[in-house]
């Protein structure tokens, strides 16, 4: 053993976020699951829907952005080196990959449910 | 984690670095804390059965970490935490705190609340250590046997050594000492915001002793330059550091960056200066230097006392009886196994060990898992080859916003978890993310034993 343990990063993400942790993984695993089933249920990726979800995705980019800013105090003008600006991108596209599938997913089940109802 | 293989103590601690870059930042922080590994409790069969009674004196960082590996690695022990204190301090934050980024409640929380099942908790202090009779006397007298003993009674901020010295008039003129404990923190806080809105002279320094979290006051001269940027009066201010001896952190390469950052900064770096006396009405500080007593004066001062073991491990046998841990009374282990080298049945980690290097909570990190695998093999009758090479790492934080990562062992080697990646001596904004959001989840889940 001596490697690396999952539960030890999952236990330290416990104590950073508490309940929110599942909180957050509810919705990730809520959002993909809607995104699968409206995939499923329409037999394809409806490419205007996508497009609206990648418009909303972008500001979720920027929200994931402006969450990490306000929760460390900082800002991205204290980038300092590459790794920075990869962590920028990196929470940035985890943004808005995240917010683009939740919104995909949403907005295809307003639709299901809508032609249910008509 | 990436370790150098010229060290053979960090063997088994390999991580394949690719692994680390998946985690990202919070892989980081876990090695902020002083690594990605599972503590040595994952790594063996199921419990050990045992009636031994295990004493840990000190519920702090060290005594609670203890604790919880061991309540987890045998089965049948009777395990008891000593220690009078009811409030559980994270110390790294006392430095948010002071730098006006935290509440002092960030730092505050209950002993108990970390307390393992099945372990008691006696809240008395250790009044005396009777390594010959292998028990420990409480403060009302209560005699404690045991088996094996860990001691992790941390250090005492020996401010009576400062003439003139008033603990009380934390906060106010100009007096600042973020290490004496969250109220401190908060008001060393409230008097540097003061001295930033006029400038004057900034006086900060370190003591001669060992001491906990060497960065720290480093971190805070910084920060103080910092927020006097931010609000426009540095111009108005003289920023001047204090150094013991003739150089700025006992790592070289690290005493060069940071002299660099000092002259990068405009602070004046003044050597072989130890503060023996302070006049508070006056504003002054006296050092001894080689040439003689001298008086600087200031608007803002960051006290950081001298640094010494509890009084009942000073005044007991498990004290280094020469050398250079002797003075101070840190306790006389081996430097590898954390084992006393008079006592066997005696371990000690966290900031009482009379090691080099070492006092930080991620030292602990490493320390822990070392004294409780040899003490569980004792216990089992095996061997046991444990060891901890001196990891100690600090977040340099050299601007709000920015730190360094630093991490280092015994033979001022650089231990860098991200080669490559997170340089060691670049001032990054990802060690500051991890310092203001994981460090703390890190720490809470090491003294609950799960990292
Ligand atoms: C300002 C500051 C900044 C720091 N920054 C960092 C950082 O950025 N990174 C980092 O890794 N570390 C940092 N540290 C250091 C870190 O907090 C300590 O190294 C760590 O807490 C050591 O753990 P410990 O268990 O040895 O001591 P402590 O956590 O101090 O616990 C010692 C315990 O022993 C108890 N005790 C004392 N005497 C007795 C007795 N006679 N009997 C029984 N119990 C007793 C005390 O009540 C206390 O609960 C910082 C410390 C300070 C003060």
């Amino acid at each position: 053993m001596q490697k690396f343990d999952i539960f030890v990063l999952f236990a330290v993400f416990q104590e950073m976020m508490g309940p929110v942790l599942w909180v957050l993984l509810f919705v990730a695993l809520a959002g993909l699951s809607a995104a699968g089933f409206v995939l499923w249920h329409e037999g394809g990726l409806s490419s205007s829907r996508l497009l609206t979800s990648e418009l909303i995705g972008l500001a979720g980019g920027f929200g994931a952005l402006a969450l990490m800013a306000w929760v460390t105090v900082s800002g991205f003008t204290d980038a300092g080196g590459p790794v920075d600006w990869l962590l920028i991108g990196v929470i940035w596209g985890t943004g808005l990959a995240g917010t683009t599938i939740l919104a995909y997913g949403v907005l295809g089940l307003i639709k299901v449910a809508g032609d249910a109802l008509a | 984690m990436h370790r150098d293989d010229n060290h053979p103590a960090d063997g088994p601690f390999v991580l394949n670095r690719r692994q680390i870059l998946g985690w990202g930042t919070s892989g980081a922080a876990l090695a902020l804390m002083g690594g990605l590994t599972a503590p040595f409790a994952r790594a063996q069969e199921g419990p050990v059965n045992t009636k031994a009674r295990i004493v840990i004196a000190g519920a702090g960082a060290a005594g609670l970490s203890a604790a919880a590996q061991l309540s987890r690695r045998l089965n049948g022990a009777t395990i008891t935490l000593v220690d009078a204190r009811k409030a559980h301090y994270y110390q790294p934050g006392f430095t948010l705190v002071a730098a006006g980024l935290k509440p002092k409640t960030y730092t505050v929380s209950s002993t108990a609340k970390y307390v393992p099942q099945g372990v008691e908790w006696i809240e008395e202090q250790v009044a005396e250590f009777d390594p010959e009779a292998n028990m420990v006397v409480t403060q009302t007298g209560r005699k404690i046997p045991y088996d094996y003993l860990i001691v992790a009674s941390g250090l005492a901020l020996d401010y009576a050594a400062i003439e003139g010295m008033d603990v009380g008039r934390i906060g106010r003129d100009g007096l600042g000492s973020h290490y004496h404990g969250p109220d401190a923190a908060s008001a060393t806080w409230q008097a540097l915001s003061t001295f930033a809105d006029t400038g004057g002279v900034g006086l900060f320094l370190r003591p001669a002793t060992e001491m906990k979290c060497a960065g720290a006051p480093l971190k805070y001269t910084f920060i103080a330059d910092d927020v006097l940027r931010t609000r426009g009066t540095r111009g108005k201010a003289e920023i001047h550091y204090a150094a013991q001896n003739n150089a700025l952190f006992s790592v070289p390469i690290v005493s060069e960056k940071v002299r660099m950052l000092f002259r990068d900064r405009d602070i004046n770096a003044h050597y072989d200066h130890v503060m023996k006396a302070i006049d508070l009405g006056r504003k002054v500080a006296t050092f001894k230097t080689p040439g003689g007593d001298q008086e600087i004066p200031y608007d803002f001062i960051n006290v950081v006392p001298p640094m010494r073991a509890v009084p009942a491990v000073r005044d007991s046998a498990l004290a280094w009886q020469e050398g250079p841990f002797a003075a101070d009374g840190w306790i006389e282990v081996d430097k590898a196994s954390l084992r006393h080298r008079r006592f066997p049945n005696i371990w000690a980690v966290g900031d009482t060990a009379g090691v080099p290097k070492g006092k930080t909570a991620a030292s602990v990190k490493w320390q822990v898992p070392v004294a409780v695998e040899h003490l569980v093999a004792t216990v089992a009758d095996r061997p046991c080859t444990a060891a901890y090479n001196g990891y100690t790492s600090c977040p340099m934080i050299t601007r709000l916003g920015r730190a360094m990562l630093v991490e280092f062992d015994y033979d001022n080697n650089l231990l860098p978890s991200f080669p490559g990646v997170v340089a060691p001596l670049e001032e990054l904004w990802v060690t500051w993310v991890m310092k203001t959001i994981a460090l703390k989840p890190t720490y809470v889940a090491m003294i609950r034993g799960q990292a």
